[in-house]
C-alpha cells in the first residue's frame, strides 16, 4: 500500500446556456437596478493607463457561418509594459490603472462583441523568451459545453510573431493565421470560428 | 500553517475525459458549435497563471439574496426558500479565498427574466434571478434564492431540464475559469437530461448534485443544499520561478 493521493476532482463543466446574461451581464439584457453596471462592461483602459489604445472587434461564427448571438467573450490581458494585474504576477507591479480583464455579451443582433482597451506589451514565456504581444480570451455560449480558450496576436507584430513560442508549436502552419487579429487604424478584428474550413486554433491550457 | 505568498505554479492538466467533449449531439445546438480539430495543449505561461481578482468590496449588501434583491420594498420572491451555500475549492482541497462566483436561475416556475425567453409561465414581479458573491478566506460562500422550477426546451420534443442554478467561479488564474450548473437532490429528470447527459462520467454527474442539508436549514425559514465547486490545483512553485531566473 501507498499513501492515498487525495486529490478532489475539478466540478464538471456545462454550458452557460442561452441566458447567460441574467447572471453575467443582467443590465445588458434589460434587468437593471441590481448592478450598477455590468462586471466588465465599458473602456478597459482610463486616462491614466499607459498604452497605445486599440478597440478589439469581432464575431463567434459557428459551424454554418452564422455568427452567435448569445455568446459571452471574456479577454485577460498585460498591461503595456507586459505585466499581469494578478497576484499571481510576481515580476513587477502591473499599471495600476488598467485591471486588464474584460467580459462582452455578442450583440443580440449582429453578434459583434467589442473591447475597448490598450496593446498589451510582450510577456517571457516559461524559458524566458518573449511571447509576442497577445490577448488570452475564453468562449462561453449555449452549445458549447466547455469554455473555449484561445489567443489574438496582433497583425503589426510580424516579426514578434514569427518568434512566438506558442505560435511555433502548431503543427499545421496554415492555421496560424487563424489567431492573428488584422489590425487597421486602431481596429483589430478577429472572427471566431468554431468550426469548419477557418477554425480557430483552441487550447487545452 | 498557512502560505502567504502567491502561488504562481502551473495548474494541473484537465481532466477532459471526465468533463463532457464539445460534440455531444444530444445536446442539438453543440453539433454546429463544437470545434472538430485537437486542442492544442501548452503548459500554462504567465498568461494563463494569472488571472483577475475581485475584491470584496465590489459586492452590494443584498447581491447574495435573490428573495430581495429584485424586489419591491418590503415584498419577496414568490417560491421554496432555500439557501445554497459551500465552498470553492481546488483540486488539493484548498479553500479558494476571494474568488468570484456568480450565479443566475429561473423562477419558482421555471420562468427565465430575459427578453429571448417566450415559456409561458409568469415571471415573479420580485425575482430578478441572479447574484453574486467573494468567497472568504476560507473559500465559504454562501446566498439565499427560491428553488428554480424545471424548464421545458426545445431540443427533443419533450426536453425538461431538472431544476438547476447556473455557476459562473473566477479562481486565481484564468486557466480555472468555470462555468457549471449546479442540481438538486432527488430530481428524477437529472437523469434523462441531454444537457447533463454531455457528462459522460456518472460519478462527475454525481459531483454537481446538491444534497440537502437539515444542518444548516433554518427552522420555520428556509432549507439549506450544499454545494462545493472544485477548481483546478496548481503545481508546488518551488521549482517553477527558477526558470525564467527572476
Amino acid at each position: 500500500m501507498v499513501q492515498p493521493l487525495n486529490y478532489l476532482k475539478e466540478s464538471a463543466s456545462q454550458t452557460a446556456g442561452p441566458y447567460v446574461h441574467i447572471g453575467c451581464t443582467p443590465n445588458f439584457t434589460g434587468i437593471h437596478g441590481v448592478y450598477e453596471t455590468d462586471l466588465g462592461s465599458g473602456p478597459m483602459a482610463n486616462d491614466k493607463t499607459r498604452g497605445e489604445r486599440v478597440t478589439i472587434k469581432g464575431r463567434v461564427i459557428d459551424g454554418s457561418g452564422t455568427p452567435l448571438k448569445d455568446a459571452m467573450v471574456e479577454i485577460w490581458q498585460a498591461d503595456a509594459n507586459g505585466f499581469y494585474n494578478s497576484p499571481s504576477e510576481t515580476r513587477g507591479a502591473a499599471d495600476p490603472n488598467f485591471f486588464g480583464w474584460g467580459r462582452c455579451p455578442a450583440d443580440m443582433v449582429t453578434g459583434e462583441f467589442v473591447f475597448e482597451t490598450i496593446k498589451p506589451g510582450s510577456v517571457p514565456f516559461n524559458d524566458g523568451r518573449p511571447m509576442a504581444p497577445h490577448v488570452t480570451l475564453w468562449v462561453v455560449a449555449r452549445g458549447i459545453n466547455i469554455g473555449l480558450h484561445t489567443r489574438m496576436y496582433f497583425s503589426d507584430e510580424e516579426a514578434a510573431n514569427a518568434q512566438d513560442p506558442i505560435l511555433g508549436r502548431i503543427e499545421h502552419r496554415v492555421r496560424v493565421p487563424t489567431l492573428i487579429g488584422k489590425r487597421e487604424g486602431d481596429v483589430v478584428t478577429f472572427d471566431i470560428h468554431l468550426q469548419g474550413e477557418h477554425e480557430t486554433v483552441f487550447f487545452d491550457i | 500553517m498557512k502560505n502567504s505568498l502567491p502561488e504562481t505554479g502551473g495548474f494541473f492538466a484537465r481532466d477532459r475525459v471526465m468533463h463532457p467533449p464539445a460534440y455531444t449531439p444530444g445536446y442539438k445546438t453543440s453539433v454546429l458549435r463544437s470545434p472538430q480539430r485537437a486542442l492544442i495543449s501548452l503548459d500554462g505561461t504567465k498568461s494563463e497563471i494569472t488571472g483577475p481578482v475581485f475584491g470584496h468590496s465590489m459586492i452590494n449588501e443584498f447581491d447574495n439574496d435573490l428573495i430581495v434583491n429584485f424586489a419591491k420594498p418590503g415584498e419577496m420572491a414568490i417560491g421554496q426558500r432555500i439557501m445554497v451555500h459551500g465552498r470553492v475549492l481546488d483540486e488539493r482541497g484548498v479553500g479558494v479565498a476571494g474568488a468570484l462566483v456568480e450565479f443566475w436561475q429561473a423562477n419558482a416556475g421555471g420562468r427565465y427574466r430575459h427578453k429571448k425567453e417566450t415559456y409561458l409561465a409568469p415571471l415573479d414581479p420580485n425575482f430578478g434571478g441572479f447574484g453574486r458573491c467573494v468567497t472568504d478566506e476560507n473559500g465559504y460562500y454562501a446566498f439565499r434564492t427560491i428553488k428554480p422550477g424545471p424548464y421545458p426546451w426545445p431540443n427533443g420534443v419533450n426536453d425538461w431540464r431538472p431544476a438547476h442554478i447556473h455557476f459562473s467561479v473566477f479562481g486565481h488564474g484564468f486557466a480555472q475559469r468555470l462555468i457549471t450548473q449546479m442540481y438538486f437532490e432527488g430530481d428524477p429528470l437529472i437523469w434523462i437530461c441531454p444537457i447533463v447527459k454531455t457528462i459522460p462520467d456518472e460519478e462527475a454527474i454525481k459531483r454537481l448534485i446538491a444534497p440537502l442539508d437539515m444542518n444548516n436549514t433554518v427552522p420555520m425559514d428556509l432549507r439549506a443544499y450544499k454545494f462545493d465547486i472544485v477548481l483546478r490545483g496548481r503545481r508546488s512553485t518551488f521549482f517553477e520561478n527558477r526558470k525564467e531566473g527572476n
